[in-house]
């Protein structure tokens, strides 16, 4: 899946990787972060 | 899924259409079936407003190799580098390529 030009939904968790880390990462790959979040999952 | 955040999501996708991907960080495999199931084929709760929709989005993993190749390594070691050490990266990925929709 190419990353560039996309828009990301970076939905993270609080124990994983957080939403915050996800949406840096794909904007370094070209995509756009349009929804950050983390959730926890219990 | 929080019905909150399945209220947003699908709002983001009737506005942004078919450019949207989404990119799961959960290290739980419930977790991670969950959303992935969720966010393709309808919420498996039937609880959100994604109950019986099927959004069919492409679904990845931040740790799955294709997509940490993509990032700029610097930031992938500073964002995820001390994490990878510590998830079971190899479960996570044996789970992300049976995400619905992958062939």
């Amino acid at each position: 899946m190419k990353l560039d030009g996309k828009k990301v939904i970076a939905l993270g968790e609080r124990d994983g990787v957080p939403g915050p880390a996800i949406a840096e990462c794909v904007r370094s790959a070209g995509a756009e972060p349009i929804f950050v979040e983390t959730e926890c999952f219990v | 899924m929080d019905p909150e955040n399945q209220d947003r999501i699908k709002s983001l996708v009737d506005e942004h259409g078919a450019d949207v991907v989404v990119v799961l960080g959960a290290a739980d495999l419930e977790a991670l079936e969950v959303a992935a199931e969720t966010l393709t084929v309808g919420d498996p709760a039937y609880v959100g407003s994604l109950a019986g929709v099927q959004l069919g989005l492409p679904v990845v993993h931040i740790l799955e190799e294709d997509i940490k190749e993509q990032v700029d390594p610097e930031i992938y070691d500073e964002q995820v580098g001390l994490l990878e050490m510590t998830l079971d990266v190899d479960q996570v990925r044996r789970a992300a390529a049976t995400f619905p929709g992958r062939t």
